[in-house]
């Protein structure tokens, strides 16, 4: 019954979820979830760019969601209240992109699997992206977490003992932006912020420590998508919105049994 | 005159800072301006002055954080400062044990967590969420965290800030025992005028500038210090009558040559 399609969907998915499972904690503790919203709706105006000038959309979809990183610390730093700006630059990355897609003949039928996803149509080389990126960008947060968890607990404590809380913030938006990248073919560009968030949101009244709610949230994040797969396998529902679906199952279960 | 050859000393000061001038970050709008700042090994040194008077940039310039416009700061070479910043909140967003926030950001065994948190008064909380501690014990593991690593220098930046009135006269307390035990100096910046001042070894009055600065009884009696806090400072005053009935000769910059009285008029 493991089809070769499905089972690379399968790997896809739990190779997004070993990283948004850690990297959505951050979303969570920083309280940036619009700033990675921001980011992934940025990434369909990618797509189009990517489909226009006939490149890999990973390429076009990173380039443009490291752009919008850029774009919102350069506005922040001159004052610009953060809420009412990402709100403003996530929409206007989504329209924008949709109006550019419009443009393009070639990418039109296929819009609804860059909006929500297309993981049954993952190819190796998806795959192997996906992996690799993934183990980067794991490898980046093992290596600093000491210091991006100190300077997300606190900026003052955290340059008090030598670190700078704006080289740990410009990581954590490259890290972002990278995986907002390996993310579009598997949920989609409305879905990402959904699969950094909801996981670690459900993780967060589990665990007392945040390495443990980091790893909690990466299960549950690979449980959501072998569910979602199986939901969508079964019930031919369509895969990305069936794994967050099953993902806010889970952050349900879990506000039930919070701790206290 | 003791104080005057101790500040004449030269070498032995923890930090030294001169003609220090700092705007406020992204602007040309003075914070602080020509500023003279010790302090020396063992000494209970209260920075106090009313909000926006520039204390906590003072802090942040001594340690390194922040640019200066002019002037210089000299930390002694291998200098351990444990730090504890002014409104420290942790967000109820991350889950975070008092053990595990201990650990940050260098990794510490749990003798070592044991002894810290014995040492302020809040053993047994390892496991405890921070964001469930009450305020007084939250303050007492930011400075157990402080004194992790045998700091020369601890540095509170209004440290009994949401604490009731028994709460900060036990927080100084502790602070006493731990510069006798630890033989920490310790820089505070505080606005509780009464307890703080009893505390210290010596207070600065600031306000863009340094108002004044001596021994406690010294500034409390200063008129720019009185100026600045009017009513709470006439407290304080009575505080001092009551609990000291011998005359201090301490003179108030009088090292420098530049009265109290004449700086005020520059504000």
């Amino acid at each position: 019954m493991l089809d070769d399609f499905f089972l690379r969907a399968l790997l896809a998915g739990l190779g997004l979820a070993a990283v948004t499972g850690p990297l959505g904690s951050f979303v969570v503790w920083r309280r940036i979830a619009y700033f990675g919203d921001s980011m992934a709706h940025a990434a369909i105006l990618g797509v189009a760019i990517s489909l226009a000038f006939g490149m890999s959309i990973y390429a076009g979809t990173l380039a443009v969601a490291i752009a919008m990183a850029l774009l919102v610390s350069a506005l922040v730093a001159r004052g610009q209240v953060m809420d009412t700006m990402l709100g403003v630059l996530a929409h206007a990355a989504l329209a924008i992109g949709l109006v550019a897609i419009s443009f393009v003949p070639s990418a039109r039928s296929d819009l609804a699997g860059f909006l929500f996803g297309d993981v049954l149509a993952v190819g190796w080389t998806d795959l192997a992206l996906i992996w690799g990126g993934g183990a980067l960008v794991l490898g980046l947060l093992a290596w600093r977490w000491q210091r991006l968890v100190t300077a997300t607990v606190n900026e003052e404590l955290a340059m008090a003992a030598g670190i700078d809380p704006r080289l740990e913030r410009l990581i954590l938006s490259l890290a972002l932006a990278v995986v907002v990248a390996l993310a579009i073919r598997v949920v989609g560009s409305l879905l990402i912020s959904a699969m950094l968030i909801v996981p670690a949101a459900a993780a967060r009244g589990l665990a007392a420590t945040p390495e443990r709610m980091a790893a909690l949230a990466a299960l549950i994040a690979a449980a959501s998508v072998a569910a979602g797969l199986w939901a969508s396998l079964h019930l031919d529902s369509p895969a990305g919105p069936s794994i967050v679906a099953a993902a806010t199952l889970f952050f349900i279960i879990g506000q039930v049994f919070r701790r206290g | 005159m003791r104080r005057m050859r101790r500040r004449g000393a030269g070498m032995s000061a923890l930090i030294e800072a001169r003609g220090l001038t700092i705007h406020r970050p992204g602007s040309a709008e003075t914070v602080l301006r020509d500023v003279d700042f010790r302090i020396d090994p063992q000494e209970i040194v209260t920075v106090v002055g009313p909000n926006g008077s520039g204390k906590s940039s003072l802090v942040r310039a001594l340690l390194g954080h922040m640019p200066l416009a002019a002037g210089h700061v000299a930390r002694r070479p291998g200098l351990r400062i444990g730090y504890v910043p002014q409104r420290v909140q942790i967000d109820t967003a991350m889950p975070m044990t008092v053990r595990r926030f201990l650990s940050l950001p260098r990794r510490i065994n749990d003798a070592e967590a044991r002894t810290a948190l014995e040492r302020t008064g809040v053993h047994g909380i390892d496991r405890r969420q921070l964001a469930q501690l009450s305020g007084g014990q939250f303050q007492r593991v930011l400075l157990a965290r402080a004194l992790l690593h045998r700091p020369h220098l601890l540095v509170l930046d209004e440290p009994t800030q949401g604490l009731d009135q028994p709460g900060i006269v036990a927080f100084y307390q502790l602070i006493a025992d731990l510069r006798r035990d630890t033989g920490a100096a310790v820089l505070m910046v505080s606005h509780d005028l009464l307890v703080v001042m009893r505390a210290s070894d010596r207070v600065v009055c600031l306000n863009g500038h340094v108002c004044c600065e001596g021994t406690p009884e010294h500034v409390s009696t200063a008129p720019a210090y009185r100026a600045l806090f009017g009513a709470e400072a006439q407290g304080a005053l009575a505080l001092y009558r009551h609990h000291h009935d011998h005359a201090h000769d301490d003179g108030c910059l009088a090292d420098d040559g530049r009265g109290h009285a004449a700086r005020t008029h520059h504000a």
